[in-house]
């Protein structure tokens, strides 16, 4: 299993959380951590995801409509 | 303990008295909400939404989930437009405020609240036109009524979905067709209803539900918020309080994204834990089981207190048409007398007077005084309202003498 990890960016921790509740859905782990400082200055959460799930991450949030801004390697 | 159910609690308190008083707010509150906000208090604490350690984490999560919760029981399709204030009042500030701007047409009803009417009567000083439809005298507000009030520059339908002071009912679905039909947005005030009445934001057609935390939905006061249906553009609510959010936090501007925008500050996660255990006891019973046994009660109340000579009681009479609010008075005793003797000689906990809705009582014509209000509640018994009606029996009997 790959190790190498992701994040997704959000506006605010609520947002964080409905990511959180949507991937649990299909059985995707997640983790919420504090935003990498190289990625922005937000002072905010991300949620951590691996990189090998982005595809299906992708497809079971636009499926529940939910808004972020991005993803990034890390 | 119940009588009737030993796993539910009781309706007496600790010294022995009555409470009849839900629709001020529900007592006892279920099992676990206690719990669940001393377990915040305690195990968690932290500031949800502000850091990113696991207990703010775990903070936000509640919330989180209490908005899912509130989300569901209301058929609410994103939980992130389930924001969440200090009360309903708050909320349906929120809402009037934040939407309307003057020069603009609402229509609301002569058996609103304050909490509606108020804001209401503020934003008219502002220029805001209001029309103040006319119900019946037990309170029903015929749906045709509305449309013959219709403006063209009207833009909201604002309506309590069962009256606080005698439990009357709106027909929802249909001022919700009349919205929908002319392009309006439906603003409802569930005080009384959220948790003791089925209410489906789609299918009702509501766009701005106004929901307090502490009556049938069995959380703490201090919780209560507005849910924001997909009809009302977030653009076009004005936020009533700036402040700290936890997002953008390098910006000076408000967030202008849902639910951050109308929530600064640090929120009531102690009392929304409690709500969360509130909601979850209230899936848990099924709200129809709950709305069968009020409604049983309500009827038995309702048949036992129109038996008394003496006794005039408000709304429509049928229990089915109501919400399980009662109002009455008894005949040579004020209000005001019958709340002290009730309580004083009968141990019975309720509201007397005027309830916060002044052209509300005057629909009923029970100004000046107000009248006796029964709120009855999840944990009240046959043998309580049995008990209630002995009492009420016994102070017409006086009365009349």
């Amino acid at each position: 299993m790959s190790n190498e990890y992701a994040v997704i960016m959000v506006d605010s921790t609520s947002h964080a959380m409905r990511i959180e509740h949507v991937l649990a859905m299909v059985k995707l782990e997640t983790r919420l951590i504090p935003v990498p400082r190289h990625l922005s200055s937000n002072c905010g959460v991300c949620v951590r995801v691996r990189q090998q799930d982005i595809p299906l991450i992708r497809q079971q949030l636009a499926k529940n409509k939910v808004s972020f801004n991005g993803i990034e390697n890390i | 303990m119940n009588a009737a159910n030993p796993s539910l609690p009781s309706s007496r308190t600790a010294g022995g008295a009555l409470y009849l008083d839900n629709a001020a707010t529900s007592w006892p509150k279920p099992p676990g909400v206690t719990q669940a906000m001393l377990q915040f208090i305690e195990e968690i604490g932290a500031n949800p939404g502000r850091s990113a350690h696991r207990a703010s984490v775990q903070a936000a999560r509640i919330i989180y989930e209490t908005r899912q919760a509130v989300a569901d029981l209301f058929n609410a399709p994103d939980p992130l437009r389930v924001v969440f204030g200090h009360n309903i009042t708050d909320a349906l500030n929120q809402a009037l405020h934040g939407l309307l701007l003057p020069g603009e047409h609402v229509i609301t009803s002569s058996m609103e609240h304050n909490s509606v009417m108020r804001p209401l009567r503020q934003l008219e000083k502002q220029g805001l036109e209001l029309t103040c439809v006319p119900c019946a005298a037990d309170g029903t507000l015929l749906p045709g009524h509305v449309e013959d009030a219709l403006r063209p520059n009207t833009r909201l339908l604002a309506f309590n979905q069962a009256s606080n002071v005698c439990g009357t009912l709106l027909p929802v679905r249909e001022v919700g067709e009349i919205a929908r039909r002319h392009g309006l947005l439906f603003l409802v005030d569930t005080a009384q209803t959220a948790g003791a009445y089925p209410i489906d934001m789609q299918a009702d057609g509501i766009d701005l539900l106004a929901f307090t935390g502490h009556k049938s939905l069995y959380g703490p006061t201090g919780t209560g918020g507005l849910v924001i249906g997909e009809r009302v553009d977030e653009k076009n609510l004005r936020p009533l309080r700036q402040g700290g959010t936890g997002s953008r936090s390098e910006f000076e501007h408000q967030p202008d994204f849902l639910p951050d925008m109308l929530e600064s500050g640090t929120p009531n996660t102690a009392g929304l834990a409690g709500l969360q255990a509130g909601l979850a006891w209230l899936a848990g019973q099924g709200l129809q089981d709950i709305r069968r046994h009020e409604e049983h009660l309500c009827a038995l109340l309702l048949e036992g207190l129109a038996q008394i000579p003496g006794v005039s009681v408000y709304g429509t009479g049928q229990a089915s048409r109501q919400a399980a609010v009662v109002a009455f008075n008894i005949a040579g005793m004020p209000p005001s007398d019958a709340g002290l003797r009730l309580d004083e000689e009968f141990a019975i906990l309720c509201r007397v007077g005027l309830h916060c809705a002044p052209a509300a009582h005057r629909t009923l014509g029970t100004i000046p005084d107000g009248s006796v209000r029964f709120g009855l509640g999840a944990f009240n018994t046959e043998e309580d309202i049995i008990y209630a009606i002995r009492a009420v029996q016994q102070l017409a009997r006086e009365a009349v003498k």
